[in-house]
């Protein structure tokens, strides 16, 4: 058998699985949660069958193809529904599948209470096919097709809860602030088939060499637009924190290992038109550094534990979308940053959760403290996973983050200085506030208390269906890294896709590091001195300006409110005003006055024959005269 | 002079003009085939006035509709039979010595007028809207025509059953001279048809068995009016052979456009003569543009319309307008088209004004008979937009938008027949109100009917106007399309008005009631609706039939 003809089969075992569990009903609650998680170890399983088919070839025949069928034939708009599996969405599938397998398996234990659970599994089974269906497409219309899925399943997990407002709200938002992202995405593909006349990517990315700076330049930067939305860089970015509000398993998959890097997929899979509109990829690259400092600010004023992490994953995906723009000196490293916060990332929301679990749900770090007594595999995985995020040497995050610091100065100029600095001082804060994560969740006193009905919590470690899942992680975030870097191993993998050019770099490799591990360093002591040596009081104190902004994500919902829904409301208002009097008058106006018009009209009809006679001997007149004028003229 | 002269004289003329009348008077060439469709209507016709005078009066209602419906349906036969072997394109010609032609328009236009014709027999036919009188079921036709309304002769004629069993071969009669009308290919037989068809409507409309008075003034206005129309007509006619020495279609479009100079030497003095053709031709045109109902000389129409027995105005309304459209098309497309720098800017003025002055006029309109009266004087403008077209095209979307039309009117008149109160027919509108909550399925019918007048999609209101629309803006006039969905805005409004009447007001408690028609008019509802969905969902055969029947033989 061919292993192309595999390809389809990796997204139709998990939408068969969502088929099944949605439209199965009750007599499926008892087992819908291993169906689900079945379906998904079949797509990790194919997912690893193809991979090591792959590598068994050489590098040029490792892109695989497989035509299913004809969406849209109609002549001069060919809309197929194809796959492409090269090296760039193998990694994806395996990523998806794999950290979407492990999080199933935890949602066993985690939704054990929760009487939808088959229903939350058949949308997280709905969200992988789609996942799968964005990484796997062929043409970008395809592409767009599976874009929208995740973002329904996003939106119907974020409101999950839908019993909560908050989450209601929550779901809405995201939903909302996506499809902004969403038109960006429908144009850039409107733009491709007026450009390109077409929207696969082979023979879009063929072209872009013969097209004008400017339509590539517009084509990209609505590109970044999409990325923005589903990647939730800014201005787009208000929605992720609220998302937050889903099951912590969601957080983990969607809204922190996979959903919300495919707009750096978008970016690198469209690399060749980046390459093109060197003004779009500096707004890339300016949308990164922005929110890598964002998002890790934030992370750093948040007393809420996942809110904390959220904050963080909006950074870490910014250094992504920061080493994206910087074109091929970035691409790989992007990737491998992404696979590598997708294991730590997905280990420390899975710790939280598991924390969460054993603490009747408390989100607030200011109300935990010395935890790691109570939960000493959550303890672990989670101090692994932090480790790896702030860049500990040898751990995956140290690897993937200092390239792309390196990079970033490789890109050259001011820019490259500017952009590396930045991207140092992310750096600086990440070590800063994951640590004050670590120190408030698992160190000090505890600082737990009865709540108003008396109960307690009694802190407890996670059963073994939680636990397994962030021991693999676990591995994943120490030593997946340190793997892809030996040799350059994952840089080879990823070139014959996304090519790689070395740079330029002003500063030594070693200088890099060094300055790395001295930012890291400042980072943890400034935490440890605020946090770590002295109590940390349970009710947050005020605080200075900045703190209080962050506190409030740096006023994002602020800034919306004043400017997008307020001056929304104006334009409606006005519009509604001219609506009512201008065109509501004219049309008002226009029927009084055609209904005087028949009215009057009416009146010629009297009744009698004379009059009746009258007027058709004036008509002929008038037809002859008009006849005879025509001539006459 | 001596005698032998006057004698000789006298002798050589008698013995000339003798023996040149038996050279010269050739038995005529009549291709019997060819004319067949006219020839059997005209046939059944004859043989239901025979019916009248022989057969017992009891029989007489069953026999007439069987001639009638059997004569329609072999004529109808007959049209398809000429179509199949091609006398609708390859083998058009002229037929009957130049009289009449035989081309696709014609064969489109009898097919559709005899269909027209025999879903309109069939609402004649009904007899069990009206409460039985005196143990007769009766129909919508008085009982006996010559008695005075209201008069002990009338009672005593209803007491007796009397039946105007003469409808059916008015019916006929008129059928056959709209068969004649669009075919016509001289200007005598024209006018010949026009009246033929005209005093059979004439009469039909003063039948009334309700609302006797209004029903005849009706017919006397519009016979008066008609007369006053065809004396136009005729007077045109006659100054169109001063300028062109003859009233062949032919032979005039060739003086027209230069080809012949002289026909009759007689003639020289008036011959070419320009203001006796612009004159004449503008008298020709404004007899049918009379017939057809357009502004400013429908002022006929709702009068008519209101007062006539409901089967005949939907019979009027749709084949009347059929006939008469097709031989102005005939007439400008055949006869003058090298005048069409001098008739299209002055149709194209009568379209606008038709089409504004129904759909205003509408508005305004309280009874449902007056209101589809001056839909149909809109309809009549947008129609006339398809025929300023001067395109193959405009031909065959006016063909189209003919057929779609007058299947939509006269379901739309049969339905008005349904709704009844104690004095005959409810047709104020007020007493429509809540219709669509008593009696849902006829006020759904009507609905249909009225959106297909609107041009809704998936109607085939909305194909024919499409059509006529797209025929004339491809024929160079885009404001008169303009104008036209101006007016369909408009026209829209009063139609929609009755939807809601019918399904969002409360129903009033004196109400009318729907009376169960017998299959009859059913049939005739149903193959309306039938038509009006076919053509609108999937009209393309159609518009390729009626694409394939755009061409005038010349």
């Amino acid at each position: 058998m061919d292993t192309e003809n595999l390809i389809a089969l990796l997204v139709a075992a998990p939408l068969l699985g969502a088929a099944v569990l949605l439209c199965g009903g009750r007599r499926l609650d008892r087992v819908g949660h291993w169906i689900g998680t079945a379906l998904a170890a079949v797509s990790f399983v194919i997912g690893l069958v193809l991979f090591t088919d792959m590598l068994g070839k050489g590098a040029e025949d490792r892109s695989l193809h497989q035509h299913l069928f004809s969406w849209i034939p109609v002549e001069g708009f060919q809309a197929d529904v194809a796959f492409q599996l090269d090296q760039l969405s193998v990694t994806f599938v395996l990523l998806i599948s794999g950290v979407g397998t492990l999080i199933h398996l935890y949602s066993i234990g985690y939704m054990e209470h929760d009487e939808r659970r088959r229903r939350f599994f058949g949308y997280l089974n709905l969200f992988l096919a789609a996942m799968l269906l964005l990484v796997l497409a062929d043409n970008y219309l395809l592409l767009y097709v599976g874009w929208e899925g995740v973002g329904l399943a996003s939106y119907l997990l974020i409101g999950f809860w839908q019993h909560k407002p908050s989450a209601a709200t929550a779901a809405k938002k995201a939903f909302l602030v996506n499809r902004v992202g969403d038109m960006g995405l429908s144009i850039a593909i409107m733009l491709m088939f007026t450009t390109f006349g077409t929207f696969a990517f082979e023979p879009v990315l063929e072209a872009t060499g013969e097209t004008s700076e400017g339509k590539l330049t517009a084509i990209g930067l609505m590109l970044l637009l999409a990325a923005c939305g589903k990647s939730a860089q800014v201005p787009l970015q208000s929605w992720l924190g609220d998302a937050m509000e889903g099951p912590t398993p969601v957080s983990a998959l969607i809204h922190a290992a996979t959903m919300v890097t495919a707009g750096v997929y978008l970016i690198v899979r469209s690399g060749e038109i980046f390459n093109g509109a060197p003004d779009a990829q500096l707004a890339v690259t300016v949308v990164g550094a922005v929110t890598l400092l964002f998002g890790a600010i934030v992370g750093c004023a948040k007393d809420d534990i996942k809110k904390a992490l959220a904050g963080s994953t909006m950074s870490q995906i910014g250094y992504m979308i920061l080493a994206a723009g910087l074109g091929p000196i970035g691409y790989v490293f992007a990737i491998m940053h992404l696979v590598t916060h997708g294991f730590f990332k997905a280990g420390l929301f899975l710790g939280a959760g598991s924390v969460m679990h054993g603490m009747n749900d408390e989100v607030d770090m200011r109300k935990y403290g010395g935890l790691r007594k109570y939960m000493p595999v959550t303890f672990v995985t989670f101090g692994l996973g932090y480790l790896a995020i702030i860049g500990f040497p040898g751990l995956s995050g140290f690897f993937s983050k200092d390239k792309i610091i390196e990079a970033a100065f490789a890109k050259g100029g001011t820019e490259g200085w500017i952009l590396g600095s930045v991207a140092l001082l992310g750096a600086a804060i990440t070590a800063y506030y994951m640590t004050r994560v670590m120190l408030l969740t698992f160190f000090g006193e505890k600082r737990w208390q009865p709540d108003a009905e008396g109960n307690a919590p009694h802190p407890h470690e996670s059963p073994k269906s939680m636990t397994i899942p962030m021991i693999l992680l676990a591995f994943g975030s120490v030593f997946a890294g340190g793997f892809f870097s030996v040799g350059d191993r994952f840089m080879h993998w990823l070139e014959p896709v996304t090519h790689h050019d070395h740079g330029d770099s002003p500063l030594s490799a070693a200088t890099v590091t060094g300055a790395t591990m001295v930012v890291l360093v400042i980072g943890v002591t400034l935490a440890w001195l605020q946090y770590g040596r002295r109590p940390v009081p349970v009710v947050a104190p005020r605080g200075s300006l900045l703190t209080r902004a962050a506190r409030r994500d740096l006023l994002q919902d602020d800034f919306n409110h004043v400017v997008l829904v307020r001056g929304g409301e104006h334009l409606t208002r006005s519009l509604v005003y001219v609506d009512h009097t201008l065109v509501d008058g004219v049309v008002n106006g226009t029927a009084a006055s055609v209904g005087g018009l028949s009215g009057r009209l009416r009146k010629l009809q009297n009744g009698y024959a004379r009059s009746y006679a009258v007027s058709m001997f004036g008509g002929a007149a008038v037809l002859i005269a008009a006849t005879l004028l025509m001539r006459a003229v | 002079m001596s005698a032998t002269a006057v004698h000789s004289l006298w002798t050589t003329t008698a013995a000339a003009s003798v023996n040149d009348g038996i050279d010269k008077i050739d038995a005529p060439n009549i291709e019997y085939g060819q004319l067949a469709p006219t020839l059997i209507v005209i046939g059944a016709a004859v043989i239901g006035v025979l019916i009248e005078a022989f057969v017992p009066r009891k029989s007489r209602y069953y026999a007439q509709l069987f001639v009638a419906v059997v004569a329609l349906a072999a004529a109808f036969a007959a049209v398809v039979a000429l179509a199949a072997g091609g006398y609708g394109t390859t083998k058009a010609r002229i037929a009957a010595m130049g009289a009449i032609a035989v081309d696709g328009p014609a064969l489109f236009l009898q097919g559709t007028i005899l269909l027209a014709g025999m879903v309109a027999i069939f609402t004649f036919a009904e007899r069990r809207l009206d409460p039985v009188a005196h143990g007769n079921r009766v129909d919508s036709f008085v009982a006996q025509a010559g008695a005075v309304p209201g008069s002990p002769g009338e009672q005593a004629a209803t007491k007796a059953g009397f039946a105007t069993t003469e409808v059916f071969p008015l019916a006929l009669f008129a059928i056959g001279g709209m068969l004649v009308f669009p075919s016509a290919n001289d200007l005598l037989t024209f006018f010949i048809a026009l009246e033929v068809f005209s005093l059979p409507l004439y009469l039909l409309c003063a039948l009334a068995r309700r609302k006797r008075l209004m029903s005849q003034e009706a017919a006397v206005k519009y016979f008066l009016l008609g007369a006053f129309a065809s004396a136009f007509t005729l007077f045109g006619i006659a100054l169109i052979y001063g300028y062109a020495g003859s009233v062949s279609y032919g032979t005039v479009a060739k003086v027209v456009d230069g080809t012949i100079t002289t026909v009759d030497p007689a003639l020289a003095g008036t011959m070419g003569n320009d203001a006796l053709l612009l004159i004449g031709s503008a008298m020709i045109v404004m007899g049918l543009l009379f017939k057809v109902g357009a502004v400013p000389f429908h002022m006929w129409t709702p009068d008519v319309y209101q007062g006539a027995p409901t089967p005949v105005t939907g019979f009027m309304a749709a084949a009347t307008k059929v006939a008469a459209f097709g031989a102005l098309l005939r007439l400008l497309y055949v006869v003058l088209p090298g005048l069409r720098w001098d008739w299209r800017p002055v149709m194209y003025g009568v379209a606008v004004i038709t089409m504004l002055g129904g759909a205003i006029v509408a508005i305004t309109q309280t009874d449902i008979k007056r209101l589809l009266a001056y839909s149909s004087i809109a309809h009549a403008g947008f129609i006339l937009a398809g025929v300023i077209a001067t395109t193959e095209d405009g031909v065959s979307s006016v063909l189209f938008y003919l057929g779609a039309y007058s299947f939509v009117t006269i379901g739309a008149f049969a339905v008005v027949t349904l709704v009844r109160d104690a004095g005959g027919e409810a047709t104020h509108l007020s007493k429509w109100a809540g219709l669509g909550r008593r009696s849902p399925l006829v006020a759904a019918v009507f609905a249909v009917f009225l959106l297909a007048f609107a041009g809704i999609p998936l109607t085939s209101g909305f194909s024919g106007k499409f059509a006529v629309f797209k025929a004339a803006a491809e024929g160079g006039a885009g404001a008169l399309v303009v104008v036209g969905v101006i007016s369909s805005a408009i026209a829209a409004f009063f139609y929609i008005r009755v939807i809601v009447l019918m399904f969002f007001s409360e129903p009033k408690a004196d109400g009318p009631t729907v009376a169960v028609p017998s299959p009859l008019t059913m049939t005739a509802i149903g193959v309306g609706v039938a038509v009006t969905l076919v053509l609108g969902v999937a009209p393309q055969y159609f518009l390729d039939l009626a694409g394939q029947s755009g061409v005038f033989v010349r």
